[in-house]
């Protein structure tokens, strides 16, 4: 199970097939424990990772990272303030932290004036947010393992013993 | 200018035409890399650089950084609990190569016979013969590419004085279980013969664990053991690689490459020392588990094509079998390039014995694996002979 996970994770589009050489295993048996690792939620979905960088139209949006203070809750402590705030549709990512700050949210605009406004409109306006600082990201270097560049040309010699 | 007979002696690579064929061609998957695809940990590049800066520029003793051998001593006892005393019994060399032709240069006298499996990685017979030795080959194909204590003893003759030993092998990918050694061990003793072992790609072994043979009970003193930096942490560029041994013959190895190389390059020593530190061992347990992974797909494909292979103990090659084809091991080479773009080394570049077979390497990622996979079906449909 761990393995296949490996594998989807650095090639979502590896096919069972090859999983199952890969692995020595059978092929019914892996498509069988990649159907309950879907139903298990596990795997929640396949996804592209896309360079943005290069990607020429307005496709290419504002973020921001955005500390928040809270006062938590009596009962449900951050869990429910934070789903106030995440199901905003604004907000890509959403971390509780230990620290200075309590929520760390990647938030994602059309420009700069959207994301202010949704700053200054939405999240401080919230009863339990203590206060806000936001960061604007200027430039993407790597992200979740993957170094945000085209993949470089093999540069050993193509035949050696 | 005429150049000397030995080196005019020396046979030609009888596959340059061929490799030439495949440097002129444009997109080529090529499966024919004896190194890894991965780069060498950034912590290796970073310290290296560090060192740079610190004007780490200079030569260094001939036998290398004294740190690294006790870095060497160290990693060896922990890893196989074998002792070498960094001050005499280690030297750094300039990659394994290097090492190989020292030894043989310390021990051969004119005329001595050297025990030479065949196939065996390109170097084995040249530097033999450069030293002036008579390389003595074993023909293995019969044994599953493997040496048996038969047929070592089969070829022992008067002046057999060494025999060299890859494990895991270059072109097979074949290796030696500890009982396997141990066998092998005894009739190495039995005709006083000293072992040029090869170990290189000692980290690189899937299905057990790598015994080195020096570890043997009567072994270490007429072992040379050689391992070094370049397969388990990707760093053949950096051209460094050690010998241990008995002491007398590592002072005579030292005492050559003192006048040939002087000492190994100070940025591959001060790499190597990186290299070493326990936190390294993270990234070569996860290149293994890569090339595994990707061995298991090469060994699983190749076999569904019907291209008969067996299931390789170490290193990143495989050596399957070509001969349903009807081709010889270069025709199939230079059809496959030149149909669908795929290299491979012939194995008869090993050796006569590796006539019917080609090394194709796995230490490529895993996309140009699944497209070599496809192509070579292609090639077959069109040429098996079913």
């Amino acid at each position: 199970m761990k393995e296949i996970l490996e594998i989807l994770e650095k090639d979502a589009r590896t096919t069972p097939e090859d999983i199952a050489r890969m692995l020595k295993k059978n092929v019914s048996s892996v498509k069988k424990a990649i159907k309950k690792l879907e139903k298990d939620g596990v795997i929640l979905k396949y996804k592209t990772v896309i360079n943005r960088e290069l990607v020429r139209d307005d496709s290419r949006r504002v973020r921001a990272l955005i500390e928040v203070k809270i006062a938590p809750q009596r009962g449900s402590g951050f869990d429910h303030i934070a789903e106030r705030i995440y199901r905003f549709s604004q907000v890509v990512s959403c971390y509780l932290l230990s620290g200075t700050y309590d929520l760390l949210l990647v938030v994602e605009g059309r420009d700069i004036q959207e994301v202010s406004s949704f700053v200054s409109e939405k999240l401080s306006t919230l009863d339990n947010v203590r206060g806000t600082v936001t960061h604007f990201l200027l430039k993407k270097y790597k992200e979740d393992g993957d170094i945000l560049k085209r993949a470089e040309r093999d540069k050993r010699i193509a035949i050696s013993f | 200018m005429e150049i000397s007979r030995k080196v005019e002696q020396m046979p030609p690579s009888g596959i340059r035409e061929f490799f030439e064929l495949v440097i002129g061609m444009k997109d080529v998957i090529s499966l024919g890399v004896g190194e890894p695809d991965f780069s060498t940990p950034w912590n290796i590049c970073e310290s290296s650089m560090f060192s740079i800066e610190k004007g780490y520029t200079s030569y260094t003793s001939n036998k290398g950084l004294y740190e690294l051998r006790l870095g060497i001593s160290k990693y060896l006892k922990h890893k196989h609990d074998i002792n070498y005393d960094p001050e005499k019994e280690i030297l750094v060399t300039t990659g394994v190569s290097e090492g190989l032709d020292l030894a043989l240069r310390a021990i051969i006298n004119p005329g001595d016979r050297v025990l030479v499996p065949d196939p065996s990685y390109v170097s084995y017979y040249p530097v033999v013969f450069l030293a002036g030795g008579r390389p003595v080959f074993i023909k293995t194909k019969k044994t599953s590419f493997k040496l048996t204590p038969e047929l070592v003893e089969r070829h022992i003759s008067k002046g057999v004085k060494a025999v060299m030993l890859n494990y895991p092998a270059n072109p097979t990918g074949v290796s030696y279980s500890r009982r396997e050694l141990s066998a092998l061990s005894k009739v190495f003793i039995k005709h006083n013969l000293i072992v040029i072992c090869d170990e290189i790609y000692s980290e690189l072994t899937y299905d057990f664990e790598h015994t080195p043979l020096a570890t043997l009970k009567g072994m270490k003193e007429r072992t040379m053991y050689f391992d070094g930096f370049s397969k388990a942490f990707a760093m053949t560029g950096w051209r460094v690689g050690y010998c241990c041994g008995p002491e007398k013959v590592i002072s005579a190895m030292t005492k050559v490459h003192q006048y040939t190389m002087l000492c190994a390059p100070i940025m591959g020593q001060m790499a190597g020392m990186e290299a070493l530190k326990s936190h390294t061992q993270r990234h070569v347990m996860e290149m293994k588990r890569e090339y595994r992974r990707r061995r298991e797909f090469i060994v699983g494909r190749l076999n569904e094509l019907g291209l008969l292979c067996p299931m390789p103990e170490g290193a990143f090659y495989v050596f399957p079998s070509i001969e349903k084809t009807g081709m010889d091991s270069v025709l199939f080479a230079k059809k496959l390039l030149k149909e669908q773009r795929v290299a491979v080394v012939p194995g008869t570049a090993f050796g006569s014995e590796g006539k019917g077979h080609v090394r194709m390497s796995y230490a490529s990622k895993m996309s140009d694996l699944k497209e070599a996979g496809l192509r070579m079906e292609r090639f077959l449909r069109k040429y098996a002979k079913v």
